[in-house]
């Protein structure tokens, strides 16, 4: 009775396959071709990409040490930005300043930012190693040994992201409301069983959102690592979006890069939904 | 009243104009910057009688400063003169080849004038068009080194139109390899006269004695070698200025990265691991921080006075002659480092040489070239005919950071750098002969001007690393490299392959 109105969803659809669909096949498409720097345009290759990406190890230890910098990242992140949402969260000295001052990393462009990192880590230039020298840490090979240039790149992950959990959680902390609070005063709870009975489990599902986002977001990571190290010392900080960058676009492996892009984007959905379904059934179905 | 002031103006218009080209001659040095207009075909009064009113010149090239201000200026320059549009893009080092490779690839007609790596003619040479016969005759193309003119060329054509020239040498602090202190330190510690380097077991010497103590009285510490290490910033051409030693032997030809005949891989021969071995070992001798250099850092560390030696291009160099350096006319250049064993693979053995091996390395060099799909060439010639101009390039070669060095004959005269950028008599002459000895050398190393070369740089970058790292040995690592050209060579097909490798061979084999 009502089939025209289908015909009113239908600009949004056309929209839609056109910004979303249409890159997605195509990359699919391209990752089926042979095309690179000499064979220009959509050849059919089949599956050879494919078969040659799960001979690749150096993608497969890229993709691992993505995984534990995006997990370690994104975990410390949250620690740290719960800790200052709580700390401002509350009546405190110039808290608008505070609020104001823990978003600035987030607002900063991560590309410069992490070439006033570099210069900062800098063994022979920076200011980093004289300081931690003056304090009695001394300096540290920051770029040039693999555990320490992974512990940098880390640093400035944290440093810049830490802003976008605080200020998530110090949303859904103001919006908490305050009976629960009351009552568990009454019932004689200190602050950290207040925490861990009322605070946390009132933001178990802003905190899922949260991760995920971040998780989304840290596994794309490319400009820090480009900067900072180009993903060395050897492989040391090579991430699987550095590797699908300088196959496709120094190399000009179109093709084969394309492939390695889709198998990610496969293995991402995969990951992050399994993720996502676990820390709804711990966090927000647990407490419930 | 009239008549007569309508005539005094129709006289002194008519002065004018007939004025018009020795004034205009004298306004260009002072509007320009330039020292005195080169007549010719590419000169300022030549490009000012044309006339490209209502057209547009697209132009792409690198970031701002290194080419990518030189060339903003000169467009601006060519735009006043001829009347043309001149948009200029400028793009970033890392993504400049994929910004040029896609339009040719998919047949978009995007830019008129590209400038690039010369390495990437390889590449690139199918969506180029040949320099005109007229625009190789200039005087200003004449003068231009028989290297750079074969750099210029691919299949007997010349397809790039020649701006620049570069190279990679051996700069040192002669303040400190003169001082008496020094030298006897030097005797002390190895037993040896301290002298300018000619073999890399020489520089290893040296740079292990100078490291990590206050040789210049500054408070900090100073170190003996600084040279670039990070991957995927030049790192390979650093390492292959370590290499060429060891396995450019000057009695066998037929391919220094590839056997020309068989089309493998002599990147893991002896020679080779020798080099990397070598490479690894340095690290010892670098500052903090020195195994993540990248150019930049290698500029500063030389250039600013913490390192004894370094080689790679001219901007350390210059870095160093600076006004404001605490080490101007403290500096001065020589030949790369040789060996006295060099691998020859043809018998599969170790040569000895009393005299040391040291191949000139010819690597880099920024070009430029005009797109074969452009319907403007024309006027995009006649842009690059005044970019590299005698008088533009002159100018250019004042001011460090616009990446223009010496590739014309008349570039190797000491009297240049001591007149216009004052340096002393004895560092610029160690300079002009160092350029020009490289120039003249009958042992050359080239780049892999081939399809595919970044991926092939990218791959023996990465091998280099590794062994950095200490992820594997220097021969694992080469061998893995080794693997992965393999299965390039494979993938673009060696007939290929070896028909662009060929240009190559031919420049390193002609002497």
């Amino acid at each position: 009775m009502y089939r025209q109105k289908y015909l009113f969803l239908l600009p949004g659809l056309i929209a839609l396959t056109a910004i979303i669909l249409f890159p997605l096949i195509f990359t699919i498409r391209v990752s089926f071709s042979g095309w690179d720097v000499y064979n220009p345009g959509l050849s059919w290759a089949g599956v050879k990409n494919y078969v040659r990406l799960f001979e690749d190890t150096r993608y497969w230890s890229a993709l691992s040490r993505l995984s534990l910098l995006a997990i370690s990242t994104v975990l410390i992140q949250y620690v740290l930005g719960f800790a200052l949402a709580l700390m401002v969260w509350k009546d405190v000295h110039a808290r608008r300043f505070f609020r104001v001052l823990f978003l600035v990393p987030m607002m900063t462009t991560p590309v410069i930012m992490s070439v006033i990192w570099r210069t900062i880590f800098h063994e022979s230039l920076g200011p980093l190693n004289p300081l931690l020298d003056a304090i009695v840490l001394g300096g540290q090979p920051w770029l040039s040994s693999p555990g320490w240039a992974f512990a940098a790149v880390m640093i400035v992950e944290i440093w810049q992201w830490t802003p976008f959990m605080f200020l998530l959680l110090l949303a859904g902390l103001l919006s908490l409301p305050s009976e629960p609070y009351l009552a568990a005063k009454i019932d004689g709870a200190g602050p950290v069983r207040t925490f861990f009975s009322v605070t946390f489990p009132g933001l178990a599902a802003i905190s899922v959102g949260a991760l995920l986002i971040r998780l989304i977001e840290a596994s794309k990571i490319l400009d820090t690592v480009y900067v900072l190290t180009s993903g060395g010392p050897g492989e040391a900080t090579e991430t699987a979006s550095y590797y699908i960058y300088i196959r496709g676009l120094r190399d000009f492996q179109i093709g084969y890069s394309a492939a390695l892009s889709i198998t990610y984007l496969v293995i991402m959905i995969v990951a992050l939904t399994i993720i996502a379904k676990l820390m709804v059934r711990f966090l927000v179905k647990g407490q419930s | 009243m009239t008549f007569s002031f309508r005539s005094a103006l129709m006289a002194s218009s008519a002065l004018a104009l007939a004025a018009a080209p020795v004034f205009a001659q004298t306004d260009y040095s002072a509007t320009y910057g330039i020292d005195e207009d080169v007549p010719g075909a590419c000169s300022y009064a030549s490009i000012d009688a044309k006339d490209y009113s209502g057209r547009t010149l697209n132009v792409i090239t690198h970031a701002i400063p290194v080419i990518g201000e030189p060339t903003a200026l000169h467009a601006k320059q060519f735009g006043e003169l001829t009347g043309a549009t001149v948009n200029v893009v400028h793009v970033p080092f890392g993504d400049l080849f994929q910004r040029i490779m896609i339009p040719f690839q998919t047949r978009q007609q995007a830019y008129d004038v590209l400038f690039f790596a010369s390495l990437w003619l390889g590449d690139f040479n199918p969506y180029l068009a040949a320099v005109p016969e007229e625009m190789q005759q200039v005087p200003g193309m004449q003068d231009v080194t028989e290297t750079y003119r074969g750099v210029a060329n691919w299949n007997d054509q010349m397809l790039l139109y020649t701006m620049d020239g570069d190279r990679h040498y051996l700069k040192y602090r002669t303040d400190i390899f003169e001082n008496s202190e020094m030298q006897a330190k030097f005797k002390e510690e190895t037993g040896k006269d301290l002298a300018v380097p000619v073999t890399w077991d020489d520089y290893a010497e040296i740079s292990k004695v100078f490291s990590g103590w206050d040789w210049d009285g500054d408070g900090q510490p100073n170190f003996g070698t600084a040279e670039v290490t990070k991957r995927d910033d030049l790192m390979f051409s650093a390492f292959i200025s370590r290499v060429a030693a060891y396995a450019k032997h000057p009695d066998v030809g037929g391919g220094f990265f590839f056997d020309l005949e068989s089309m493998e891989p002599l990147i893991n021969t002896p020679g080779w691991v020798r080099g990397l071995e070598q490479f690894v070992a340095a690290q010892d001798s670098m500052p903090p921080g020195g195994t993540n250099f990248g150019l930049g850092d290698e500029i500063f560390s030389f250039g600013g006075g913490q390192s004894l030696m370094s080689y790679s291009w001219d901007d350390a160099f210059i870095q160093a002659m600076q006004e404001d350096s605490p080490i101007r006319n403290k500096v001065a250049a020589a030949e790369l480092p040789g060996a006295r064993e060099v691998w020859n693979r043809e018998t599969g053995q170790w040569d000895s040489f009393d005299e040391p091996n040291r191949p000139a390395y010819v690597t880099w060099g920024w070009s430029s070239a005009v797109a074969k799909g452009s319907e403007d060439q024309d006027m995009a010639f006649d842009f690059l005919c005044f970019f590299s101009d005698e008088a533009n390039t002159n100018a250019d070669l004042q001011v460090g950071r616009f990446g223009v060095n010496p590739y014309r004959e008349s570039h190797f005269d000491a009297n240049f750098y001591q007149d216009k950028l004052g340096w002393e008599p004895a560092v610029a002459q160690t300079y002009v002969d160092t350029l020009r000895g490289i120039d003249a050398s009958p042992n050359r190393v080239f780049d892999l001007r081939i399809p595919g070369v970044g991926e092939f740089m990218s791959s023996l970058a990465a091998g280099v690393a590794r062994a950095q790292a200490g992820e594997a040995t220097p021969q694992e690592a080469l061998d893995g490299v080794a693997k992965e050209w393999t299965a390039i060579v494979d993938r673009i097909g060696a007939d290929t392959i070896r028909g662009a490798y060929a240009n190559v061979v031919a420049l390193e084999d002609a002497r």
